[in-house]
């Protein structure tokens, strides 16, 4: 059963704050007393979580920006995981 | 000279966790606080632009996660200057505070500034803990500082340090951290640094107090879940394995002292035999990067046996050396808490002496803690 419905609007959750970090080359979620840094797929994902873009659009969006398909699943499945860790909260 | 089980050490990552102890200055005066015992020797204060500067070289070598410390960093009334400048440069900014001078202006101009996160820290003494648990003033005070921060949606995050003479209270001060709407509670028990080293004669609980104090946090998580989240931290004294302490010293973690002297760790100052530079006279990258004293124990050239050829060096990286410097009177020996040290014997030794002590005054603390009560409901 998947917690996450193709309308739903993630956003990056209360306390987290998501920032490209040059010293490291990646993007990084800093949260209290911590941090996370990404891999380029998870930053891919993670900067799409703007409140605005519905989990369909993000998936639209970034098999347009890497011209592939099928990746639905591997996003699902992310944004599940990001919402376990408190990194991302729905928008309705 | 050939160090036959030592692997080379991985080039030197970026600070990426900078504290800044903007002042020794406090109004309180807690038997634990591991500032330097004397603090008051410690040189002028760095000015506002001096620690702007800090900020900005820090940042351009990769800090990200910005602690303000002390003493209490509302003694500085440049704090939300300070605050601004390092929200500007993308820091992520942690207010360690006792809460004592956060007045709701002030928290609105911190908030405006970007402070990111708050730790309320619980300052002890005997007195202030009766207070804060028969709901006197330090209670209210407390309870006044968590609705404001609650109010500027910060999460609500209480640290409380504890020792022998407030571990037994573990049922009570949880229950007041839920009544001041504590969303997280960090139950730490005292490091042994500082004035709490001091004090240690007095402060080390016994095993009975410790496995009291986790079985009543245990029953008091099962009852209210997710709702208030408890972590409790068991003293080193009573492990088998040592602390990997800051990750492994100028690894990840700097800290500049309120006179701008550059350490490694807090307490590092003590360490003998090193020169710790100060911002006022270099660079942070040239501190960080190049100076004798922050390279001294970095990867494993330093290590004496049995850390040297022991399989989980990588991970402990041989525990605290302050701790082995103070309890050993060598640096680089193994951190006595680990069993495979020599010298674990002092730590043992210590515990048990604690145990002899709490069983031959038990009731100490109860009698001072009634007397307080009393008084209290005299107001």
């Amino acid at each position: 059963m998947s917690l996450v419905n193709t309308s739903a609007r993630p956003a990056i959750g209360g306390g987290f704050r998501l920032q490209w970090e040059p010293a490291q080359e990646a993007h990084v979620l800093l949260y209290p007393e911590g941090m996370v840094k990404l891999s380029h797929s998870a930053a891919a994902i993670l900067t799409r979580c703007d409140g605005e873009r519905t989990v369909a659009d993000i998936v639209a969006d970034i098999e347009r920006a890497y011209s592939a398909t099928g990746l639905s699943a591997d996003v699902y499945a992310f944004i599940e995981l990001a919402l376990e860790h408190s990194w991302v909260e729905l928008r309705p | 000279m050939s160090e036959p089980t030592a692997t080379p050490s991985p080039p030197t990552g970026p600070p990426l966790w900078l504290l800044l102890e903007l002042t020794y200055r406090c109004p309180l005066h807690c038997v634990f606080c591991y500032n330097p015992t004397d603090f008051t020797q410690v040189g002028r204060e760095l000015e506002t632009g001096e620690w702007l500067r800090v900020l900005e070289e820090a940042r351009a070598l990769g800090s990200v996660q910005l602690g303000l410390s002390g003493g209490e960093p509302l003694a500085r009334d440049d704090l939300e200057t300070i605050v601004a400048a390092a929200h500007r440069l993308g820091f992520y900014i942690n207010l360690i505070t006792s809460g004592v001078g956060l007045t709701e202006p002030r928290l609105q101009a911190l908030k405006e500034a970007g402070l990111d996160h708050i730790q309320l820290s619980f300052q002890d003494s005997t007195r202030q803990m009766n207070d804060f648990l028969s709901s006197t003033r330090t209670f209210e005070l407390k309870s006044h500082v968590a609705a404001l921060i609650r109010k500027y949606r910060y999460p609500m995050v209480l640290n409380v340090v504890l020792h022998r003479l407030n571990i037994d209270h573990v049922e009570d001060i949880l229950g007041m951290a839920e009544r001041m709407g504590a969303e997280y509670v960090e139950l730490a028990n005292t490091q042994y640094y500082g004035w709490a080293w001091r004090n240690r004669g007095q402060l080390l609980p016994s095993r009975a107090q410790l496995r009291r104090a986790e079985e009543a946090t245990a029953r008091f998580r099962e009852r209210v879940g997710a709702r208030m989240r408890i972590f409790f931290v068991v003293p080193d004294y009573f492990e088998t394995r040592p602390k990997p302490c800051m990750n492994g010293l100028g690894r990840i973690f700097l800290s500049i002292a309120p006179d701008g002297i550059a350490l490694p760790c807090q307490a590092a100052r003590m360490l003998p035999g090193l020169t710790f530079p100060s911002v006022r006279e270099a660079s942070i990258r040239s501190i960080w990067y190049e100076s004798p004293a922050f390279n001294r124990y970095r990867g494993e050239g330093w290590m004496k046996e049995p850390c040297r050829s022991c399989p989980e060096r990588g991970r402990d990286f041989g525990g605290c050396r302050c701790q082995a410097y103070l309890l050993t009177g060598d640096p680089a020996n193994a951190d006595p808490v680990c069993d495979l040290s020599p010298h674990h014997h002092l730590v043992t030794e210590a515990v048990m002496r604690a145990e002899r002590d709490v069983t031959a005054r038990p009731v100490e603390e109860p009698l001072v803690f009634r007397d307080h009560r009393s008084r209290g409901a005299r107001e």
